[in-house]
């Protein structure tokens, strides 16, 4: 994501660096965060070797050693971050030196490589980031479908398989809970706020260099053997794994805390920074989703990190928190999970809401319909998300006589979700509508999200779940809400807001193609798969019965040409953003929301003066005439 | 949602009534495409429904929640399809929209029928589970509900990667393939010697998660004699897929005989068994031992 015609003006202000090259490596930067990153890695190698091949029979015996690997990965992260700089500052304050509040934000484009405390930079940090990572899971993805073109393992081994099949549930499931609070909230929320910063600038940069060495971490899996549990990483499998599980331990207690303090920051940030007359009933809509992530976040990832430390500590020192033989359970590790694992999925759908919502109104030209009821629904959706874990346990045989309450309160959490496809529909009813391509994105992820609701409800039904549970239907379920969904309200944020955050416009005939492909795909991809899972086919299976061969061979069609539809969004963003670089308006879509009120480039410090806010940011449409009693429209 | 003149300012300025259009098309639609999803898509909605009477009830489970959400659906897929049609911007005018920010009578409605619905299925769905006696579902050690009646205990165990079954009231006899006589009642009390699997018959419409060192109880009725497939439906490591064997419902006599021949055949192998209990708790074990 290039910006260097828009920051020229900027680095050009900035005095001229004279040094030699080889003195301006020396310093807090990426290279020095790479090679003490690597440096710490060995180090906790080494340690963990000394202290444990000494001790523990098991590691003697074998060339596996936990300890050694988890203290690689711990002293690994810290060079890292010390490397970046994230040091710094709290020992320029042990020492009682001066710290300034800002780092680097008005070089080049430098910037984007190393700790950056501007917002902005953060926000084009985590896109191009995540992007990444979203690549590696889609290979992965297509990796899987090539497999199941055949009824028995053919072109990778069934470990192979199932390291594929992991990598991809949790590199998508942990890096997409940042996926778009990273990139958006991170740029948009202090300029929607009115605010010139986050509340915590250096935690905004830490949640995105920790999410990256999360990301790396997973990957390295393939290095120590793979894992076999899926993104679950379900006991007392978790525990007889080789060493590539803790790659994935390692990996989602990272992302854990990125997202524990990223949805500190954000709840700090909506709730203090807001600027004069910015109350909590003219808040954009997108902000609220926002915050009711960040509740989620705050409050769920604690859980994960705590259940994979017990994790952990299982595999390297045997302390059987979750082992049936040496008195811990197995439930343990599914109740624990779960209670941070149905919230995670909120985590990635509530965004998505929000999105859709704020995008809408502008492409109809009428407010948001509904706006307290919108809210409602989020709030609703997030306070609902704690109480419905165990239906992920309804055949386990665990608290067999709640399944009742689950259901209940699982099928409860479509009345507040109902709330956001009302106000979807009223926003759209007798408006204007422009078909731009966020416009289509958002259309699309209440067509998606509607199948994936829906189908939803038919799994929190205990008597079908029977059948259901664990197999393609579900599969197809949460790729309905969490590509249908947040998938495409992604995308649609990207064709909606990159051009304010780049400068840049995208070319439209490439997005349009990319639109319909995708979502024609996509439905042509998962639709087939509920048929496949109330036809007997149970998930992460690469031998399945001959009959269902050619179900899945139109499958993994449909996915190939998904992947190829993302290929042409790849070649759009190359294309705009490299070659054809026209420069986009400061307000293309017209809206009137504040973020749009800024010149693009967005200045370092968003606003010359915090603005004055009088009304909410859905001031559109003509004043309806009060037509005589019944048809006047009721406040919301 | 009938009451058209409260809700919709219909006709304003010219415009058709769009409340009425949309709401009739949507109630011919729901009433041309509800026969036809139960009729056509209803009995696809699983393994065929006289399996036993498990499946028997989970069809019909499934058979209500597609038809509650059929219309549902389709409020908003021809809603989509409607506001694409009429709601739009004319190629090149800025024509701005009504500035309608709500409309409480809407909004109270939505709350109560989808809150009804919520409430009508949750409750449909708990006098299934529970009249049904967990229908097929894994429920636990102490079902709440179980069937009337003599039952024939079939113990699952299940390890990487195989299931065996034991027949506590035949002497404590263990096999590698699972025959049960029709129209009896069979208690499958699944567990585990290591990881967690989980018992999936699919034909005859139970699934019930195999923990170690848990007994974990389903009850099925076989209704009809039919080979099928055992699978294991939760991820248990490298051979998670090949972790599927053959099934047989056999009439009554047919099971006695075969129980007998397994008993006398596998006499030697029973005697060093360990005897029967609910659940057996497997040594720790570690890779690499």
């Amino acid at each position: 994501m290039s910006a260097t015609d828009a920051q020229a003006p900027l680095a050009a202000s900035a005095a001229p660096d004279l040094r030699p090259v080889w003195r301006k490596l020396i310093g807090f930067n990426l290279l020095t965060a790479v090679i003490l990153g690597v440096g710490g890695y060995y180090l906790g190698w080494f340690i963990g070797h000394q202290i444990s091949t000494s001790s523990f029979a098991y590691e003697k015996a074998t060339d596996e050693n936990d300890v050694a690997l988890l203290l690689a990965y711990a002293f690994g992260v810290i060079g890292f971050l010390v490397g970046l700089g994230f040091a710094n500052y709290p020992v320029e304050r042990l020492l009682g030196r001066p710290a300034s509040l800002r780092e680097k934000e008005s070089h080049g484009i430098s910037r984007y490589f190393g700790l950056c405390t501007d917002h902005k930079v953060v926000g084009v940090q985590y896109l191009v980031g995540i992007g990444l990572f979203l690549f590696v899971g889609a290979v992965n993805a297509m990796m899987i479908r090539a497999e199941l073109l055949h009824d028995t393992p053919t072109i990778v081994g069934p470990n192979q398989y199932l390291t594929l099949v992991g990598v991809h549930g949790t590199m998508m499931m942990g890096i997409m809970t940042s996926g778009v609070l990273g990139p958006f909230a991170n740029y948009f929320v202090p300029l929607m706020i009115g605010a010139r910063r986050m509340a915590f600038p250096r935690i905004e940069a830490l949640t995105f260099w920790l999410l990256m060495a999360a990301g790396f971490i997973l990957a390295s899996t393939v290095f120590f053997g793979g894992f076999p549990t899926g993104w679950t990483g379900y006991e007392p499998l978790n525990d007889q794994a080789v060493m590539g599980m803790d790659s994935y331990i390692m990996f989602f207690a990272l992302v854990g805390i990125s997202m524990v303090l990223l949805g500190l920051n954000m709840m700090a940030t909506i709730i203090t920074l807001r600027a004069p007359g910015l109350t909590w009933s003219r808040l954009p809509i997108f902000v609220w989703a926002t915050f009711a992530t960040a509740v989620l976040m705050v409050l769920a990832a604690p859980m994960l990190i705590a259940t994979l430390l017990m994790s952990a500590l299982d595999r390297s020192i045997s302390t059987s928190f979750y082992v049936t033989g040496g008195g811990g359970s197995s439930y343990l590790f599914q109740n624990l999970f779960w209670f941070f694992g149905h919230p995670e999925v909120y985590i990635l759908a509530l965004p998505g809401f929000g999105i859709v919502l704020e995008l809408i109104p502008v492409f109809v030209r009428k407010p948001l319909w509904g706006y307290r009821l919108a809210i409602s629904g989020m709030l609703g959706v997030s306070l609902m998300s704690f109480f419905v874990w165990q239906h992920h346990l309804i055949v386990s045989g665990i608290n067999a006589d709640l399944r009742p309450f689950y259901m209940l309160s699982t099928e409860i959490i479509s009345v507040p979700t109902g709330f956001i496809f009302i106000c979807f529909m009223g926003t759209l009813w007798r408006g204007r509508m422009s078909l731009t391509v966020p416009m289509w994105f958002c259309l699309a992820w209440a067509f998606n999200f509607l199948i994936g609701g829906t189908s939803g409800v038919v799994l929190s039904d205990d008597a079908t779940d029977t059948q259901l549970h664990g197999s393609f239907f579900v599969m197809a379920h949460f790729h309905y809400t969490i590509v249908g969904g947040l998938i495409f309200s992604f995308f649609a944020a990207i064709y909606y807001w990159v051009p304010k955050m780049v400068g840049l416009q995208f070319n439209e005939k490439l997005a349009k193609w990319h639109f319909w492909l995708m979502f024609v795909s996509f439905n042509s991809t998962f639709l087939p798969l509920f048929a496949l899972g109330i036809m007997g086919m149970p998930r992460r299976v690469s031998q399945y019965e001959p009959h269902l061969v050619g179900l899945n061979t139109w499958v993994s069609i449909s996915a190939f040409v998904l992947g190829f539809s993302m290929l042409i969004f790849l070649a759009n963003v190359v294309y705009s953003m490299i070659f054809a670089r026209i420069p986009a308006e400061a307000n293309p879509w017209n809206s009137k929301s504040l973020e749009w009120q800024v010149p693009t480039p967005v200045p370092v410090n968003n606003f010359e003066q915090i603005p004055v806010i009088d009304a909410d940011p859905y001031d559109y449409g003509t004043p309806v005439a009060l037509g005589a009693g019944a048809a006047a429209p009721a406040g919301a | 949602m009938s009451s058209s003149q409260a809700v919709g300012p219909g006709g304003l300025g010219g415009e058709p009534n769009h409340l009425r259009r949309f709401l009739t098309l949507w109630i011919v639609s729901s009433i041309i495409a509800l026969p036809l999803v139960i009729i056509f898509i209803g009995p696809l909605l699983g393994p065929a429904s006289g399996n036993s009477v498990e499946t028997s009830g989970e069809i019909t489970d499934i058979k209500v929640l597609v038809g509650v959400a059929t219309p549902i659906i389709l409020l908003v897929m021809t809603y989509l399809l409607y506001a694409l049609m009429y709601f739009r911007q004319e190629k090149g005018s800025t024509l701005e929209g009504p500035a309608i920010r709500g409309n409480a009578k809407v909004q109270m409605l939505w709350i109560v029928i989808t809150s009804c619905l919520v409430l009508s299925v949750a409750g449909y769905g708990t006098v299934v589970l529970e009249s049904e006696n967990g229908d097929g579902s894994g429920s636990g050690p102490n079902p709440l509900t179980s069937p009337s009646g003599p039952k024939i205990p079939v113990q699952v165990i299940a390890q990487q990667w195989l299931f065996t079954y034991r027949y506590p009231t035949y002497g404590g006899v263990e096999t590698t393939s699972l025959v049960l006589p029709v129209g009896k009642e069979i208690e499958f009390q699944v567990t585990s010697l290591d990881v967690i699997h989980s018992f999936w018959a699919f034909q005859i419409g139970v699934k019930a998660d195999a923990n170690p060192g848990i007994d974990n109880i389903a009850y099925s009725k076989p209704t009809r004699e039919m080979t099928f497939e055992v699978h294991c439906a939760e991820l248990c490591g490298i051979w998670h897929g090949a972790m599927h064997n053959e099934a047989r419902v056999v009439s009554d006599a047919a099971f006695e005989s075969w129980i007998a021949k397994q008993q006398t055949m596998l006499a030697p192998a029973t005697k060093v068994l360990p005897t029967y209990s609910k659940s057996y708790i497997p040594e720790p074990s570690r890779r690499a031992e």
